[in-house]
C-alpha cells in the first residue's frame, strides 16, 4: 500500500542538515590514539576534530582516543575520549585548550549570517565526564572576529547526557564565500583567567577573550579526568532533531575533503604508477578520491627507505622522502597531486614504474592534508 | 606547533621553489607553497618569527 507522507512528517529532517562532519566519530584515518599532546600542540585527532592549545600550558598534557563507550540505544558505535595525561594546576592566565571543528565559509552561506535574514541554529551532542562542573563552548566567527559562548553542566558523573545549545542568529558580519576557515565551534576543556574573567556571550558580540570560557572546569586537575563526546549535530532552526546517521562511505568521503590517507596493507604496497625521467628520479600522478579543499600537503613516514620504485623487474629503494610536484590540478578543489621519488642510481629514463612501499615493513603511507 | 628541517623543493619543469620539505610537530611532510594551505600559512608565520627555510639542492 502506498501512503502519502504528510509534509509535517518530514519537516526538520532534510538530508545533510548536519553541518558537522563526522559527528558520530566513526572516521579516524590518522589512527585511534593521540597521546600526550601538550604545550602548544595543535593536532588533528579523529577526522575533522582537532585539539588546540593557546598559550603556555607548561606540563599539562592530554590524550585523545577513538573509543567505543557510547550512549545506549542511539545507534552510535564510536566516541571521542579525552583524558588528562599530565596534571597542571597552575596554568598561565592567557591559556585556553579545546576540541574544535572548523568550517569553510562557502559551506555556511545558507545561514545568511550578517543579513536581516540570518538563521538561528542548534548544536546538540552527547557527552559524559567524571566531572560534573561547568564546561563551556565558544562559537567563533573568524571572518568578523565575533563570538557566542555558553556553558553546559553534566548532571551526573560518568553518565551520558544529551545537551542542546541554541545559537542565536547573527545579523552582523557576513561569512566569506570561499574555502578558508570562517567559523569554528570549540568545546573548551581548560581556560586561564584571561579567557574566563568576563561574561558568557549569550548574544553574538565582538570577540572578547575574557568571555570565551567563563566558569570552565580545569580538566587538567587530575589524571582521573575524562570527557567523552559523540552524536554532534549542528543544524538550522531552534530544535534539535535526531542525529542524522550518514552511510559510512558518505561520512568518509566528506572527511576526505580535508584528509586522505593510504596505508601500507602489506609488503610492496602499490601506491601509484608513473614514469622515470632520469637515472635517479621518477614522477607519478595520484588521483584523489574526492576533490580536496586546497592543494594538499603530503604526509609520509619520514624515512626514505620506507619507499621504493618498481621498474622493469627491479625494485630500487628511495634515497629521499616523497616530494610534492606542484602545481596540482585545482587550487580550490584539488583533484590530483604530482609526486616525485628519488633513488641514488639505476633507473632508465622513459620507462614506466610503480611507486611502492618496501617488503621489509609496513611503516610507509601517503596522506594528503588540506585541513582548515 | 614546532617546525623543523624546512627546505625548499624546486619544481623540475619551472626550476622555481614550489614546496617545502619539513617536519611539523610529529608530521613529516612536503607542503605546497599555496596560500590557502594552512600548513604553508604556519610555515610563513614561522618565517616571520625569524626562522629560515633552507635553499633547495
Amino acid at each position: 500500500m502506498v501512503q502519502k507522507v504528510p509534509q509535517s512528517g518530514i519537516s526538520g529532517n532534510s538530508s545533510f542538515r548536519n553541518m558537522i562532519t563526522n559527528g558520530d566519530m566513526q572516521i579516524s584515518q590518522r589512527g585511534t590514539s593521540f597521546a600526550s599532546m601538550g604545550n602548544g600542540d595543535t593536532q588533528f585527532t579523529l577526522d575533522r576534530f582537532g585539539w588546540y592549545e593557546e598559550g603556555d600550558h607548561g606540563a599539562a598534557e592530554i590524550t585523545i582516543t577513538q573509543d567505543t563507550d557510547v550512549p545506549t540505544g542511539q545507534g552510535f558505535t564510536k566516541s571521542l575520549k579525552a583524558v588528562c595525561a599530565t596534571v597542571d594546576t597552575s596554568i598561565d592566565a592567557g591559556t585556553i585548550a579545546y576540541v574544535s571543528q572548523k568550517f569553510e565559509g562557502q559551506f555556511l552561506q545558507h545561514l545568511a549570517k550578517g543579513t536581516s535574514s540570518a538563521k538561528s541554529t542548534t548544536l546538540s551532542f552527547w557527552c559524559k565526564s567524571n566531572l560534573t562542573g561547568t564546561f563551556t563552548i565558544s562559537v567563533i566567527d573568524q571572518d568578523n572576529t565575533r563570538m557566542f559562548s555558553t556553558s553546559y553542566s553534566p548532571a551526573s558523573a560518568n553518565t551520558w547526557e544529551k545537551f542542546i545549545i541554541n545559537i542565536p542568529a547573527d545579523t552582523t558580519g557576513a561569512l566569506d564565500n570561499d574555502n578558508a576557515s570562517s567559523y569554528r565551534i570549540n568545546w573548551n576543556l581548560q581556560a586561564g583567567t584571561n579567557k574566563s574573567n568576563g561574561a558568557l556571550a549569550s548574544a553574538w558580540e565582538a570577540q572578547a577573550e575574557g568571555d570565551r570560557a567563563v566558569g570552565q572546569t580545569n580538566f587538567y586537575s587530575s589524571t582521573s579526568n575524562n570527557w567523552y563526546i559523540t552524536g554532534v549535530q549542528w543544524e538550522i532552526g531552534d530544535a534539535a532533531t535526531d542525529f542524522e546517521h550518514l552511510p559510512h562511505d558518505v561520512n568518509l568521503q566528506r572527511c576526505m575533503r580535508y584528509y586522505t590517507r593510504y596505508d601500507a596493507s602489506e609488503g610492496y604496497t602499490r601506491y601509484a604508477s608513473g614514469f622515470i625521467n632520469s637515472s635517479t628520479a621518477a614522477v607519478a600522478i595520484m588521483q584523489l578520491p574526492v576533490p580536496m579543499r586546497a592543494v594538499p600537503t603530503i604526509d609520509h613516514s619520514g624515512t626514505a627507505g620506507d619507499y621504493s620504485i618498481y621498474h622493469g623487474t627491479t625494485t630500487t629503494p628511495c634515497n629521499s622522502t616523497p616530494q610534492l610536484q606542484v602545481p596540482s590540478t585545482g587550487n580550490d578543489n584539488a583533484t590530483s597531486v604530482g609526486l616525485q621519488l628519488d633513488v641514488s642510481s639505476g633507473l632508465t629514463a622513459g620507462q614506466g614504474c610503480i611507486f611502492l612501499g618496501t617488503n621489509a615493513n609496513t611503516n610507509n603511507f601517503f596522506a594528503f592534508a588540506s585541513e582548515l | 606547533m614546532e617546525i623543523k628541517n624546512a627546505k625548499y623543493v624546486k619544481d623540475p619543469l619551472t626550476n622555481k621553489n614550489s614546496a617545502v620539505n619539513c617536519q611539523i610537530g610529529n608530521r613529516h611532510c612536503c607542503v605546497p607553497m599555496n596560500p590557502v594551505n594552512t600548513d604553508y600559512q604556519d610555515i610563513l608565520k614561522w618565517v616571520e618569527k625569524g626562522n629560515t627555510i633552507e635553499e633547495a639542492d
